[in-house]
């Protein structure tokens, strides 16, 4: 597509070796985005792809003038970006509609802050209006409508002001299944027939196949910090059919690259290295639930034992976002091998399956005690106290020289569900101690 | 497709005449402009005419005097308005300023402002003197401090809690920071804030009884309205004066929450933040006929127009974010020299403080004075746990009961807003007349009109408790004892803490009037703070009024730092039922 060399001149978008970092409570820096190099042409949907802290969507903020790098250069049409561009609109997660407006005055509150003309404004509002299928719904409230609609009044608020670059942050995934197809469906066609005022889409998403489906070209983000993987341009030709095998074949293939080994935590890595250490890893929090929930899935039939992740993903209609932090915590305790985009028991793996309650509780134990540095650490601080207990707080410090407040925080509560389904230890959350006061 | 948003102008004048609505909203505004026009009339006279045309406890002045006395409380409100919108969003906006302006705030919010008044009088009398007008500045902004401290306070919780995808939409079309506050900010901080002007205007009324008549030292005032005409009932004893009075009252209070905050209670709530169409949707009969009116679709408009074009004057947005960074780096620099201003400033304060006390009171009358406090506390304290323990049951009672709640709501509300003063002239009759112990039985008049805040606090919370909780109660057999520490109890808890935290602070005002009451010409005093205030306000002793409201705002504030506020924070953290 981009061969013409016309286009190259048509760069819209450059960003060149941005890295961002956040100030840390303990006065360090938290990198969240390392390096990162992008170039959208005209005529072009770029994919950001990425689990959540991957950093795609403070990229995005960067783009959008919302926040700035701490190093590396943004330019937009040649010029460098700083503050909110004319020339660049945004499309919401939550739609952040202004619940107080009309569906009108939503979209033309973009209008009336460039000081039109009133009919001018008039005449675009009720233009993108028409546009995006909302005619009707001009007087109506935003809590009067569907997620959808409601979702569509965020695409034509966007479009109103005939931005050149519409950046779109997972714009359905606060939307059900079949809404969410539908606006997909229409904005393509939107787009493939050149009915929008746009020249170039940024599309943040933590959705594989809503990547191969609508974007040219995919960027891959790891986390930790958040860098950009790989690159993938993505030929096959609009529409494209999801059941179509060059389709299933690209899908397949990212689920490969996001579940291969580099894709993970690299801070971690890292610090495994220094001996003694290995409690900076971030941890998500997931249920016990739903740990003992997919192994026992995988275990049973049709899977017994190895299951394929976009299969297991479809079947238990998880987005990514949900299913990797369960199976990487898996892979963490050494219940399962993620690798290849597969999931594949270990001999424990399998034997917590078969286990009845009392015996799960004990295997969790076991490998939650050897595999989980941070569970080893507070049970280790616990026994070795006469008292028995610990402040939250003396955990908390020690986390922070790794990680980011919150991340601190999710981390200490992802290690304390783990360790209540384990009878680990115990954590009183009114005093905020730790304690063995029920130990296995 | 076209033109569709503004058929509803185009044709409007073309369709019919009036319709029977206009009618009616055109003789209320003239109503309203006459009742303006009555109000103000007067208020450049001379002083002395006020003596010449001494007050009448004759009934038919009452409508008159209503209309100033709510005139009065609307120009306070006006006022506090204007406070709110530039001293809460400059705290909010600015981090620097946030950090004095905040506490400011908050002890003001917890400090007796009845103790002000004799103060405050005597610096706008000396603004325009011998004139009606410096009495009229005196008595609105004795009001207006008790209507603007949680005003502004609400505003600026809800400036800091813009959900950040608003914010960054805002900031991605670039709206102008004027632009942003009008289409914004207020709109989402509406329903709070209008939430809290009901309160405050509820709580002025008993500041009105207080200020309109107000004497410091030698100098009596009375302004013509309620208040003056209660004063002088109860020092002429007419108890069928006070009865006249108290009607008035409801009528007055009766016709602004049905003609003003009824209606804005209902318009604002479009303003809530949570999408979802809400169970119950409030209704005004005002308001219907102001929307069906033509009146109100022009005013809107006018509104709007005023919006759009102050947007267009406003500076544009700056488009360079890198400012803000390098402001921030010059910032430190900046910082240590507002903190070296405002340490300089607390220095003169504090200087200026102790130099006015030390020269007239002692070591011996602040000791005194600090026990006095104590007595007081000791009587809200005591106070407060008895109208819990009648309230907290009977609130849970009635909130578990739909239809209680309805008749029972409303009238606990009024209660709040009806200013228990009037009531105090019964008590001393009745305490010199049965020769009882003031120090006990002055006491209940402090919570008279605060215990309120509790009864409704508790039947809001009763009425909130989620309906499968209550059946897994009843499910689980839970009844008596266990139901009410295991249910009843946790479940109103946060709410509880609510109406505590302002029935206390109510009773520590209250106090100043409430420890020093007086009928005809039979004075009964109990021992406390409040008497110690009142008295010197009457002797117009300016060291002493100081010396008292200083140790009040101690005592206040520390009692709330150490004791609601954690209480508060438990509540809601482990009792919020959401």
């Amino acid at each position: 597509m981009n061969t013409a060399p016309e286009l190259v001149t048509a760069q819209l978008l450059a960003v060149e070796n941005v890295c961002k970092s956040f100030p840390k409570p303990d006065g360090g820096e938290l990198l969240v985005l390392e390096h990162v190099n992008l170039a959208l042409k005209a005529g072009q949907i770029v994919g950001l792809l990425g689990r959540s802290g991957s950093g795609k969507s403070t990229l995005l903020r960067l783009i959008a003038g919302l926040d700035e790098p701490s190093s590396g250069d943004l330019a937009f049409r040649g010029a460098p970006i700083a503050g909110c561009a004319s020339g660049i609109a945004m499309v919401f997660q939550s739609f952040a509609l202004f619940p107080w407006l009309t569906v009108y005055e939503n979209v033309a509150l973009g209008l009336e802050a460039q000081h039109m003309e009133k009919a001018a404004i008039r005449k675009r509002s009720l233009a993108a209006i028409d546009l995006i299928g909302l005619d009707g719904f001009e007087s109506a409230y935003p809590r009067e409508l569907s997620g959808g609609m409601r979702q569509r009044v965020g695409f034509a608020r966007a479009l109103v002001v005939h931005p050149d670059i519409l950046l779109m942050d997972e714009p359905f995934s606060a939307l059900d299944v079949l809404t969410a197809e539908t606006l997909r469906t229409d904005f393509l066609d939107l787009w493939a027939e050149g009915q929008m005022p746009i020249k170039g889409v940024i599309l943040v998403t933590h959705n594989i196949e809503e990547a191969v489906l609508m974007c040219d070209r995919i960027l891959v983000f790891g986390s930790n910090p958040g860098r950009i993987l790989s690159e993938i341009d993505v030929t096959l030709p609009q529409p494209r059919k999801r059941l179509d095998p060059t389709f299933r074949e690209l899908v397949e293939k990212i689920y490969v690259e996001m579940t291969s080994r580099r894709s993970g935590d690299a801070r971690s890595a890292r610090s495994e290295r220094i001996p003694g250490s290995g409690i900076g890893s971030v941890l998500p929090r997931v249920s016990s639930n739903l740990l003992a929930g997919l192994v026992e899935t995988v275990a049973a039939p049709p899977f017994n034992g190895t299951a394929d992740l976009p299969k297991i993903a479809s079947d238990l209609q998880m987005e990514i976002d949900e299913l990797f932090p369960v199976a990487e915590t898996l892979q963490m305790m050494r219940f399962a091998e993620v690798e290849g985009g597969d999931i594949k028991l270990t001999p424990e793996g399998m034997s917590f399956a078969n286990s009845d309650l009392h015996g799960r509780k004990q295997i969790f134990a076991r490998h939650l005690l050897n595999y989980v540095p941070l569970a080893a650490h507070i049970r280790r601080v616990l026994d070795e106290r006469a008292s028995h207990a610990a402040r939250k707080s003396r955990f908390i410090d020690e986390l922070e020289d790794f990680m980011g407040e919150n991340d601190a925080e999710q981390t200490l509560r992802a290690v304390i569900s783990l360790a209540r389904y384990a009878e680990a230890f115990a954590y009183d959350d009114a005093n905020e101690m730790f304690s063995l006061e029920n130990p296995v | 497709m076209v033109d569709l948003v503004d058929r509803s102008h185009r044709f409007a004048f073309v369709r019919d005449v009036a319709t029977r609505w206009d009618l009616v909203a055109i003789v209320v505004v003239i109503g309203l402009l006459t009742f303006f026009a009555e109000a103000s009339r007067g208020l450049f006279e001379p002083l002395l005419k006020l003596s010449s045309e001494p007050l009448s406890l004759d009934p038919v002045n009452l409508p008159f005097y209503a209309a100033r006395t709510t005139l009065r409380m609307f120009a306070a409100l006006a006022l506090s308005l204007a406070f709110t919108f530039t001293y809460a969003t400059w705290a909010a906006k600015s981090a620097r300023a946030e950090k004095l302006l905040v506490p400011i705030l908050d002890i003001l919010q917890s400090v007796p402002i009845l103790g002000f008044i004799s103060i405050t009088v005597v610096f706008f009398m000396s603004l325009v003197p011998g004139r009606v007008l410096g009495a009229e500045f005196a008595a609105i902004f004795a009001i207006f401090t008790s209507q603007a401290w949680n005003m502004a306070f609400s505003f600026y919780q809800s400036l800091r809690t813009v959900p950040h995808e608003l914010e960054d939409a805002a900031a991605s079309f670039r709206l102008s920071p004027w632009m942003r506050f009008w289409r914004l900010e207020v709109p989402f901080a509406m329903p709070a804030l209008l939430w809290n002007m009901m309160m405050s205007m509820s709580g002025s009324w008993f500041f009105v009884v207080a200020s309109e008549s107000i004497s410091v030292g030698h100098t009596n005032i009375a302004l013509p309205g309620v208040g003056s005409y209660i004063a002088l009932a109860i020092e002429q004893g007419s108890l069928r004066a006070i009865g006249w009075a108290i009607a008035t009252m409801f009528i007055v209070i009766l016709l602004y929450d049905q003609l003003i905050f009824r209606p804005l209670v209902v318009w604002g709530d479009r303003f809530r933040f949570d999408q979802e169409q809400g169970g119950h949707v409030p209704e005004s009969w005002a308001l219907t006929m102001l929307q069906r009116s033509r009146l109100m679709t022009a005013l809107r408009a006018v509104f709007n127009a005023i919006i759009r074009w102050t947007s267009r004057k406003a500076p544009r947005p700056q488009l360079l974010l890198t400012a803000t960074v390098t402001a921030t780096r010059v910032g430190r620099r900046a910082d240590l020299l507002w903190y070296l201003l405002l340490v300089l400033v607390i220095a003169l304060a504090v200087w200026r403080i102790a130099r006015m006390l030390i020269g007239e009171t002692t070591w011996h009358e602040a000791a005194q004075v600090a026990g006095l406090a104590t007595l007081t506390m000791l009587r809200v304290m005591v106070l407060i746990a008895l109208a819990s323990v009648v309230w907290v049951p009977i609130g849970i009672w009635v909130g578990l009961r739909p239809r209680a709640t309805q008749i029972v709501q409303p009238v606990a509300q009024f209660l709040a807003a009806f200013p228990a003063n009037l009531l105090f002239p019964l008590a001393v009759y009745g305490i010199v007349t049965w020769k009882l112990n003031p120090d006990v039985w002055l006491s209940p008049l402090m919570i008279l009109g605060t215990q309120w805040y509790i009864l409704f606090n508790v039947i809001a919370g009763a009425a909130a408790m989620p309906t499968e909780l209550r059946y897994a109660a009843q499910n689980l057999g839970l009844r008596g004892f266990l139901w009410w520490r295991k249910v009843a109890l946790p479940g109103v808890l946060p709410y509880y803490v609510t109406g505590a935290i302002t029935a206390s602070g109510g009773s520590w005002n209250a106090a100043i009037v409430a420890e020093l009451a007086s009928w005809r010409n039979v004075q009964v005093k109990a021992h406390g703070l409040g008497a110690y205030i009142a008295e010197a306000t009457t002797a117009g002793d300016f060291h002493r009024i100081i010396l008292g409201i200083a140790t009040m705002s101690l005592f206040v504030v520390a009692i709330n730092r150490s004791f609601w506020r954690p209480l508060y924070y438990f509540a809601e953290r482990k009792y919020r039922l959401s």
